[in-house]
């Protein structure tokens, strides 16, 4: 506890004392250095360099510079413990409370969107007959993506892309509804430019709408990965540090068993036990945050991206299959010198991507619960597709009531079939949710603590230095 | 630590990244390579487009003018032949005269869907109901294909139709490829405006007004054709074409587009749709429907004659009445198709 101000004027030239330490035999007869006055002015470094070099060469000197040393240590590596967990810990936390439910609610605003026109031209298939239940289901998916929209935007940093897709949606939202609406009026009165507006507003949400959706969903995922990659990095340098500061201190009770073949510092004892219980504490606390984290990721937010993948394509198929009766061959598309329906040929193209983010679901799904629903939505799919194929022969014979019974009539049509891959797919989405909340939520538990604990043994342990050093300096008093 | 962190961001988008950034390749080269270049060139319309007309007529000189197309048909006669034989041997619920129509012109032929089964109706459906009342002997032993514009010749080609009944132009080029019947209607491109517009026909009222089209359709290639040679103010902006006529009047009614060219027949059906828009003008070319068939079904183009020689003697006005006048006026002259000449031979 002594002499503690010492300690400032050690740091610049810390590393060029320790090796200076050997010569045993220091002489007392100190050459007449400071008289030397060849110039007069010279640099603070260069003095502080002089005065410890003169310090260096007496015993309690040494002392003096060796406590101040391993205090320092301690404290440096107690202070980069508790900078690195806390930034790691702020990141896991990022993850958890920010970035993932961002990312979470950047997929609901692209699942509302897409959902919504789904549901608008299910409606307008229906015509008069249009259930409230589907007028419903259009109404809240559209508040569902509006309110969604003010939490990316509070959330997007100004002049960002995030921002820019908010823009972009917050102003085709109202135009989307407006096409959509006046498509609504003109079927009513039986007139076929209602069904050229709907396809016109599925052209927007196509086209523009659920692009910048997805970019922002991207942008959203960049941010979570973003923050994992700042929350599971080993912390080196608190970890070298921490194993400096125990070798420097197992060199310093060696010392100063060779000096005095006392066995024990009590004072360095304590510093080092500190010590060793910080690094121990920040290697496994981390390794277990790690796991947390890197388990979270793994089995939630991989599973969860596959998940919103494929059910933003089951909405888009079941959009296309709908907009197919719609537009009654009103649009075409020519790939590879044949010619389709557009719709057609689209929904194809999204089941396509279906089926791939359903496989790719149940191989990531880790348990039970998760393949359950996954495996139950390949089912639907599988139905889907069969009596999509009957409903398009229908379509394409020219029958067409028929094939607009087998796609929005009752439990036989291909709706039914969509509505279970959509309930089975947010089943399965809820189910990863809660396994990445509970992962990550482990992960960055195990993390509490560990910066202020890090920080206080770090003071405890340099103050132990500082004592055990003080002891053996008071021998020279 | 560095490398550490970009292993970690790699994990993170090696695989979801890669697989989004294949699958965003693919879907952008399968949508967009097609759409970008050969809709038009793939049109049935786009071949006797603007410049194709001008160049087909001028190179068949002896041949087909495209202003004589709708003469090229044969004589009428009720005789059955292999055609008919073969439509007349399908059995059961397969016993049906196959027409390619459009469900999406208002009154010539539409799906109302407030109708008890969303019934196809209008002046084209009319026709074919009668033409199978013929054939069939029962109006309704017709199955109606929706027929995309870009599909009516190859629908015809490949037989997945025995007959187009969709407002369907008689022109020379049509004519290397598939037969007319005689024409049973006569129309012409129209400008179609807002009332309030100041447009008042196909003139220089459309200088610095965006015009609409369907992409590859006729009026768009007589548009271009017209504003290359000058007939057209250059300032006339018509970069908006559309995959379908109709959208035409939904980008009309959004304000943007000051005007559209179409078919006068299927501008009426526009107009039909919005009373606050009407057709400006006459027209300034003149077309004729015909019904289309394959070019070697010599014995249905004759069949189909006859039925057309009766139709419109009884039944042409009536259903001109039920659906037209309301739009192309009570007068019913100008629509109604020339006595028919029968110049092809064989």
């Amino acid at each position: 506890m002594t002499q503690p101000p010492r300690s400032s004027t050690a740091p610049p030239s810390a590393g060029a004392v320790v090796p200076a330490i050997p010569p045993q035999a220091g002489h007392p007869a100190a050459p007449a250095r400071p008289g030397r006055s060849p110039a007069p002015r010279r640099t603070a470094l260069a003095e502080g360099a002089e005065r410890l070099r003169a310090a260096a060469t007496t015993e309690p000197g040494r002392l003096r510079i060796i406590g101040a040393v391993l205090a320092l240590l301690v404290v440096a590596f107690g202070a980069v413990t508790a900078w690195q967990t806390a930034e790691r810990a702020a990141a896991a936390d990022d993850v958890l409370h920010r970035s993932q439910p961002l990312s979470s609610g950047a997929a609901d605003i692209y699942r509302a969107l897409a959902d919504a026109n789904t549901a608008a031209s299910s409606g307008f298939l229906a015509g008069g007959q249009e259930t409230a239940e589907s007028r419903d289901r259009y109404e809240k998916d559209i508040r569902t993506a509006a309110a969604g929209l003010v939490t990316a935007a509070t959330s997007s940093e100004p002049g960002s892309p995030s921002e820019a897709a908010v823009t972009k949606l917050n102003k085709l939202l109202p135009e989307y509804k407006g096409l959509v609406e006046r498509a609504r009026t003109y079927n009513r009165q039986g007139y076929p430019v209602g069904g050229a507006y709907l396809r016109y507003a599925n052209e927007k949400m196509q086209k523009e709408m659920l692009p910048a959706a997805e970019d922002l969903y991207k942008k959203e995922n960049q941010r979570l990965d973003a923050d994992y990659g700042d929350a599971t990095p080993y912390p080196w340098t608190a970890i070298a540090l921490g194993v400096l500061a125990l070798a420097a201190l197992g060199w310093a009770q060696h010392r100063t068993y060779r000096h005095t073949n006392r066995v024990l510092n009590q004072g360095l004892v304590a510093a080092s036990t500190a010590t060793a219980v910080a690094l121990l504490w920040l290697v496994a606390g981390h390794t277990v945050a790690r796991s947390g984290l890197n388990g979270s990721y793994d089995n939630g937010v991989r599973s969860l991206n596959v998940l919103h993948d494929a059910r933003i394509a089951s909405l888009k198929a079941r959009g296309n299959e709908n907009l197919s009766l719609v537009a009654r061959g009103a649009e075409t598309i020519t790939v590879g010198g044949q010619t389709y329906d557009a719709y057609y040929y689209d929904f194809d193209q999204d089941m396509g991507v279906l089926a791939k983010g359903l496989t790719d679901a149940r191989r990531l799904a880790d348990d039970e619960a998760g393949s359950g629903p996954v495996e139950a939505a390949e089912g639907n799919m599988a139905v889907w597709k069969r009596r999509h194929a009957s409903a398009r022969a229908e379509d394409e014979n020219g029958n067409y009531q028929q094939a607009l019974d087998k796609v929005i009539g009752g439990a036989d049509a291909t709706g039914a079939c969509f509505d279970g891959v959509d309930r089975n797919l947010a089943l399965a989405i809820g189910h990863e949710q809660t396994e990445f909340q509970r992962a990550a939520g482990d992960g960055r538990d195990a993390m509490t603590g560990l910066p202020a604990g890090a920080a206080l043994l770090g003071v405890l342990g340099a103050a132990g230095a500082v004592a055990g050093v003080g002891r053996r300096l008071s021998e020279y008093r | 630590m560095y490398a550490n962190r970009v292993r970690t961001s790699l994990r993170g988008w090696g695989g979801v990244g890669a697989m989004a950034v294949l699958c965003a390749l693919a879907l952008t080269f399968a949508l967009l390579l097609p759409r970008t270049q050969p809709r038009q060139d793939d049109e049935g319309g786009a071949r006797t487009a603007g410049p194709g007309v001008a160049r087909g007529s001028q190179a068949r000189a002896g041949d087909c003018e495209d202003s004589e197309a709708q003469d090229q048909t044969l004589s009428p006669s009720g005789a059955d032949g292999r055609t008919i034989d073969a439509i007349k041997s399908r059995t059961g619920a397969k016993r049906k005269l196959v027409v390619g129509v459009d469900q999406n012109s208002y009154h010539w032929g539409y799906r109302n869907p407030n109708t008890e089964t969303a019934q196809l109706e209008g002046f084209d459906i009319d026709l074919a109901h009668r033409i199978a009342e013929d054939i069939l002997g029962d109006p309704d032993a017709v199955q109606f294909k929706a027929i995309p514009t870009s599909r009516r010749i190859p629908a015809i080609k490949n037989g997945r139709v025995d007959m187009v009944v969709r407002t369907m132009t008689i022109t020379c080029g049509r004519l290397d490829d598939v037969a007319f019947s005689a024409p049973y209607f006569k129309t012409g491109q129209q400008v179609l405006a807002p009332k309030s517009s100041p447009v008042k026909g196909y003139d220089g009222t459309l200088a610095h007004k965006r015009v609409c089209t369907a992409s590859g359709s006729t009026a768009y290639g007589k548009l271009k054709a017209d504003r290359d040679a000058g007939d057209l103010p250059a300032s006339t902006d018509i970069s908006t074409t559309v995959p379908n006529q109709l959208d035409c009047l939904v980008r009309l009614q959004l304000g943007e587009v000051d005007a559209v060219v179409t078919d006068g027949a299927l501008a009426a059906s526009q107009a039909a749709q919005d009373p606050t828009v009407a057709l400006k003008g006459d027209a300034f070319t003149t077309e004729y429907y015909g019904v289309a068939m394959k070019k070697d079904a010599t014995d249905l183009v004759r069949r189909v004659n006859r039925v057309l020689v009766d139709y419109r003697a009884d039944g042409w006005q009536a259903s001109y009445d039920k659906w037209l006048s309301d739009t192309l006026g009570k007068d019913s002259g100008p629509s109604k198709p020339p006595a028919p000449q029968y110049l092809r031979k064989s």
